[in-house]
């Protein structure tokens, strides 16, 4: 397979394509030496020394998702399903981060921890913080691994790179860069990637749609195609999308399962986000972070979603490969979608933008997974446990040298990757249920003082593992859930259990003294703690989070209408 | 609004998207003016998507070096914290 695939996806990429990606790489690195000067403390390494104003790490805060796993996997997911695609964005991600804006944040920045298991350590003790910081420092630098695996195969085909060159070359850039500029970089960088993704899609989807006559254009053909075309035009009930054939279960199923459990689990308690947050250089500013995120948000899945459909009906091979159910070994499937976008559609010029914007997805994934990863380990791993107490410059220190072993820990997961390609599909999809549980357990133990330090370990062990149970119970056929309905019972489940477990080891273990919960659970944190200045940089009726967080709900309604 | 103030710590981002899209954008109108064949412009249906492009970019650079010089990054003057907000937080820890 893989010489047909060579022969269908190379691109023709020319001398202007290669220095315009070469250009981008220069800025990058440049980045990286300029923010080397502003860091002299831990606090400047780890979170940008919490000075970041709030367009930069609301940008940030979307960017260090919008990976190239994440632009390939929802074209793909337009490509296959078509509308039902926007779930993922306007249930599954907006009102999330709306609740983290304008709920959780004041508890995280206002308790001034630095990272979210540090968090779970003053709310619950030792043992549900090792559980949450062993688990997420590993799950951060295998994750890494996969992107840097993925890059590699995504330049392989499009370019002819062996796999080796792109995963050391890629893994030394992001290495270099967050070494020196330690979060900074991985910030601007991130914002700069954000910029670069939106010079790509904005113009692919434009083009596309100027050839298939326009939006209606467009509905035609996937309506020519044939197929489930209901499905596929309409958001609403997306029996497609979750596999789940009663319609009303289908509905609930996204909106418990993704638009509840699994959004809010990933992005209210995922470090790799919340350090976005975190490094804001005011309470204001900290809250605004995921609301102005989530503008772009709302937004950019039109052209993300769109191009996947576009594909599915531009590109010969794919419209074939569809047509046949997916059954048909042509060498592409609907991952290609956008390759075979770019490949059909930009000239060069575009098309070195194009090649960039790829790869600089893919590294800024990585350098979001790097700079949470090195956070994590070096103050709720290493200075809480193993090395205490010693002078902040030891611990930037200690900082540089973990994200040196980060990377090499991640090369060797991507060469492992390549040989076991199944083993690291469980592995993300497992690392995804570690956020369903932990979401309960933040959610009770913010708003039920009461809960004990032992419930909160027990809760994120146990209801992780019946994630896995359901999981496994999928994969082996004991359960029928095709599509993507499996992740949302599963995480549901996960969700449950960790409620009712914690509830009840809560109702026989002993609680922390209120006193040492203020700043950590609501009804103890008295009201002007909660609030943030409103005066100088923070005023204005337009920096309101209550302002921004209805304006984007309101956004959000308005284009599920539009496209029901 | 603070009154004294000295020029920014960590340098200002928008400068830097600014440079980036300004060299793109020229690079792309060149080659939409220039050196983009009659393959290339069918391939995008008739459009010539790195002359449009181009000139898309060079907007956004303006924009962004125009909003940087507008409203220059504000740092406090070294010995006053950083915001209202942050004292009133510092006072009660």
């Amino acid at each position: 397979m893989g010489v047909l695939a060579d022969a269908n996806l190379r691109l023709d990429a020319g001398v202007v394509d290669y220095a315009l990606l070469g250009f981008y790489f220069v800025m990058v690195l440049g980045i990286g030496v300029l923010a080397r000067r502003s860091v002299s403390s831990s606090l400047d390494f780890f979170l940008s020394g919490r000075s970041m104003p709030a367009w930069v790490t609301g940008l940030a805060f979307i960017s260090a998702n919008l990976g190239a796993v994440e632009i390939f996997g929802m074209t793909a997911n337009g490509a296959q399903y078509g509308v039902p695609t926007v779930h993922y964005y306007w249930i599954g991600a907006i009102p999330a981060m709306v609740f983290l804006g304008l709920v959780m944040m004041p508890f995280y920045y206002g308790s001034k921890v630095r990272s979210v298991p540090e968090f779970m350590l003053r709310r619950f003790g030792r043992f549900a913080h090792l559980v949450n910081g062993l688990s997420f420092a590993l799950a951060q630098v295998l994750i890494a691994g996969v992107n840097l695996y993925a890059l590699a195969t995504v330049v392989d085909l499009l370019l002819g790179w062996p796999l080796w060159v792109s995963i050391v070359a890629a893994a030394a850039i992001v290495l270099a860069y967050t070494t020196l500029g330690g979060l900074s970089a991985a910030i601007y960088n991130e914002v700069m990637q954000f910029f670069v993704i939106v010079a790509m899609l904005l113009p692919l989807t434009l083009v596309g749609l100027h050839k298939v006559g326009g939006w209606s254009g467009l509905i035609d053909r996937v309506s020519a195609a044939g197929g489930d075309v209901a499905n596929q035009v309409h958001s609403w009930p997306a029996t497609n999308l979750t596999g789940i054939t009663s319609a009303t279960l289908s509905v609930l199923g996204i909106v418990f399962g993704l638009g509840f459990v699994l959004s809010f689990g990933y992005w209210t308690t995922n470090f790799a986000e919340v350090q976005r947050a975190l490094s804001a250089k005011s309470m204001s500013a900290a809250r605004r972070t995921p609301l102005i995120g989530a503008y772009p948000k709302t937004l950019i899945v039109l052209l993300i979603v769109t191009p996947g459909m576009l594909a599915a009906v531009l590109s010969p091979e794919l419209a074939q490969y569809k047509a046949s159910g997916g059954k048909l070994d042509n060498g592409v499937t609907y991952n290609n979608a956008i390759e075979l976008l770019i490949r059909d559609l930009l000239p060069n010029g575009m098309l070195g933008i194009a090649i960039t914007g790829l790869l600089a997805a893919f590294m800024a994934g990585m350098a979001a997974n790097v700079s949470s990863f090195n956070t994590v380990f070096t103050y709720d791993i290493w200075q809480s446990y193993v090395v205490k107490d010693k002078p902040d410059d030891y611990y930037l220190r200690t900082g540089r040298v973990v994200t040196v072993f980060g990377c090499l820990i991640a090369i060797g997961a991507a060469f492992i990757a390549g040989n076991f390609n199944n083993i690291m599909d469980y592995l993300q999809t497992l690392f995804g249920f570690f956020n369903a549980p932990l979401f309960a357990t933040f959610l009770l133990g913010m708003f039920w003082k009461r809960m004990t330090p032992f419930a909160g370990g027990l809760g994120l062990i146990v209801g992780t593992l019946s994630a896995v149970f359901i999981d496994v119970l999928n994969r082996n056929e004991v359960l029928h859930l095709a599509g993507q309905g499996a992740s949302f019972v599963a995480a549901s489940v996960a969700f449950v259990a960790d409620v009712l477990v914690s509830v009840i080891v809560t109702l026989v273990t002993r609680p922390k003294p209120d006193s040492e919960l203020v700043g950590l659970v609501w009804s103890l944190t008295p009201r002007e703690r909660r609030q943030h200045s409103a005066t100088g940089e923070n005023a204005g009726w337009y920096r309101k989070p209550v302002v921004l967080g209805g304006g984007v709900l309101a956004l959000t309604v308005a284009l599920s209408i539009v496209f029901w | 609004m603070t009154g004294q103030v000295r020029s920014a710590g960590l340098f200002d981002l928008r400068y830097i998207l600014g440079l980036l899209f300004g060299v793109y954008g020229v690079v792309l109108t060149v080659m939409g003016l220039w050196f983009t064949d009659s393959d290339g412009i069918d391939k995008a249906g008739g459009v010539n998507v790195n002359l449009w492009s181009g000139l898309a970019m060079l907007v956004v650079a303006v924009l962004f070096a125009g909003w940087a010089r507008l409203r220059p990054i504000r740092l406090p003057a070294a010995g006053q914290s950083v915001e209202a907000g942050e004292t009133v937080e510092a006072g009660r820890d």
